[in-house]
């Protein structure tokens, strides 16, 4: 069983975000798995979508049900083997769970940042990323993976940093967000915003949640992150107690409003508003293609990874089609490119859930990267050799 | 099911450091074959889950995709070679399929089962479908649901307008040139698309 433990790390040198704000010193939340090696090659960067975290894989110590968000994916002997790899979870800036955010003080006032926080983007979030690379000495990735938001992460690392990435594997992504999307982000956020916990962002202080607001907004995520199918196969029209009407309006009757229920609560409990808001913000935002009038196939001039995109054919908030995007523009560039569309029937959650054809590519894929890996070793040796000998015949 | 020797041959078609793009690669051997010992570059294209994961595994970049689907992802004339290995027999839409492969290819190759090879044709004498090592289904259970002779290739080819630039057989690993729509198991078919220029 792997054993996880939260680190975090402090910057002192300012961030200029996207924006032109600029975050004067903050802390990101990170965590590692596995051993780095001596030539530092094996980095695997894991960034998460919209509720997860830094806590990619394992457990606490001590602590049951305590496992990461994508543990199925990332441990010893896994797709992301940690056997083989040394993988990096990181929290991302204005998140709630470690790394600065607007639950925390806002240096340059004393208080709580609140509705204060700088709006971040995807960007801004890979550039924070590459600090904390910086950190910890790790000049290349293996490979930048992430699913969704993190997919986005994953497509942006190899436009802002191409140099910096061997593999780019996308799940379930899109390389912008459509009108529909936006749109629900936009129901969910005004879900929060007009909660009268809210108190315009600044609740803190007052001791308040916006819980109804947060059950509202993770209602709507829910049903979006599921298929049709899938809702009626487990729910269908079943009632929560017995098989007769209630005649009530606002009583739980049917299984799908329990279970909808059940997810806002538990959401709402260890939420935050703010952060809900700045990060469905930093999808609607992200479009690599917009620097280059929408032509997303010159946004994708810069690339040099090698990528691996996975869709799944029942996911209508990622459809295959917004991967397919990619996979074209990736083309047009001559881009080594490898693409899997998954006939998987659970709609976008897919990406989290243990699909066996899913895992089967996934777990390939990372073995080819492995194998690259190993290949490269004996030249770095002889590199490393070289570097000692010219060193010895200097006077 | 394709042995390597077909693949041999289909490799002495493809040029040096061609970029290639192969409909069907199934578990990405050819195109493994064709980078180390041609130094290609390229992509395949598979429909089968374990397919793709196969390719993905020995780093054959490949997309899943359903070829009936035409090949919208892919420019006009991006790649040096197209190729279909056993691959046409398999398609509802095998027309579509090679004027896509002449669009986006410089050339192509196609190869398939040659339904007129004499056994085959003794057989359908003796009125039965042929079961061979070539054709080894029976007609009930067969994914070739195009079946079809070296010579129709050729007629669908110039259907299409398409020019021929080589065309023989195949059987037991050796090319044959002599009467191959009777000698042939496998019909090999190299075309291009593009209009031959004039010589002024």
């Amino acid at each position: 069983m792997l054993i996880a433990s939260p680190e975090s790390m402090h910057f002192d040198a300012p961030l200029t975000l996207q924006s032109g704000a600029v975050l004067r010193q903050y802390r990101l939340a990170y965590e590692t798995y596995g051993q780095l090696n001596a030539q530092k090659s094996n980095a695997v960067l894991v960034c998460h979508a919209l509720n997860a975290s830094h806590h990619v894989a394992g457990v606490y110590e001590g602590q049951t049900h305590s496992e990461g968000w994508w543990d199925t994916m990332v441990g010893p002997g896994k797709p992301v083997n940690t056997d083989e790899f040394f993988v990096i979870g990181v929290n991302n800036l204005g998140s709630c769970f470690g790394s600065t955010g607007p639950m925390h003080d806002n240096p340059d006032t004393g208080r709580i940042y609140g509705a204060d926080f700088p709006v971040v983007t995807v960007e801004d979030w890979v550039h924070a990323q590459a600090r904390l690379l910086d950190q910890l000495g790790i000049r290349q990735l293996a490979a930048v993976l992430g699913g969704s938001l993190g997919g986005m992460q994953a497509l942006s690392w190899t436009l802002q940093y191409p140099e910096r990435v061997s593999h780019a594997v996308v799940v379930a992504s899109a390389p912008n967000l459509n009108a529909e999307n936006i749109a629900f982000n936009e129901v969910a956020r005004r879900a929060i915003v007009t909660d009268p916990d809210f108190h315009g962002g600044n609740f803190y202080a007052k001791g308040v949640v916006p819980k109804r607001g947060l059950r509202i907004a993770r209602m709507i995520g829910h049903i979006t992150y599921l298929s049709d199918d899938v809702m009626n196969e487990k729910f269908g029209r079943q009632l929560r107690e017995g098989l007769d009407l209630k005649y009530s309006t606002q009583e739980v009757e049917f299984q799908i409003e329990s279970y909808l229920r059940y997810q806002g609560d538990k959401f709402a409990e260890y939420f935050d508003a703010n952060t809900y808001l700045l990060i469905t913000r930093a999808l609607d935002y992200f479009d690599p293609a917009k620097a280059c009038g929408g032509d997303l196939s010159q946004a994708f001039q810069k690339a040099r990874a090698k990528f691996l995109l996975v869709s799944f054919t029942t996911d209508w908030r990622f459809s295959p089609q917004r991967s397919r995007e990619i996979v074209k523009a990736l083309l047009d560039n001559r881009c080594e490119v490898s693409y899997a569309e998954i006939d998987a029937p659970h709609g976008h959650d897919a990406f989290l859930l243990t699909d066996a054809r899913y895992m089967a590519v996934m777990h390939g894929y990372f073995q080819g990267i492995q194998k690259e890996l190993k290949q490269e070793e004996p030249k770095h040796q002889k590199l490393q050799e070289a570097q000692a000998q010219k060193g010895d015949e200097r006077p | 099911m394709t042995d390597p020797s077909l693949h041999r041959i289909v490799a002495s078609l493809v040029p040096k450091g061609a970029r290639v793009l192969d409909l069907g690669c199934g578990d990405g051997a050819l195109l493994s074959y064709l980078a180390e010992h041609k130094g290609c570059t390229g992509y395949g294209i598979e429909i089968s889950d374990d397919n793709v994961q196969a390719c993905v595994q020995r780093g054959v970049n490949v997309i899943q995709l359903n070829l009936e689907e035409g090949l919208a992802m892919f420019g006009d004339q991006s790649f040096d070679v197209v190729l279909q290995i056993d691959t046409l027999q398999n398609l509802k839409n095998a027309e579509v399929v090679m004027q896509e492969t002449a669009r986006v290819g410089k050339t192509g190759v196609v190869a398939f089962p040659n339904f007129a090879h004499w056994p085959n044709r003794w057989s359908v004498l003796w009125g039965r479908m042929p079961v061979t090592r070539r054709l080894p289904y029976q007609w009930y259970d067969t994914p070739n649901i195009r079946v079809g002779t070296h010579a129709d290739l050729l007629a669908l080819a110039l259907h299409n307008h398409l020019q021929i630039l080589d065309n023989f057989g195949v059987h037991q690993g050796r090319v044959v040139r002599t009467l191959p729509n009777w000698r042939a198991s496998t019909s090999v078919l190299k075309f291009t698309g593009a209009i031959p220029s004039t010589v002024s």
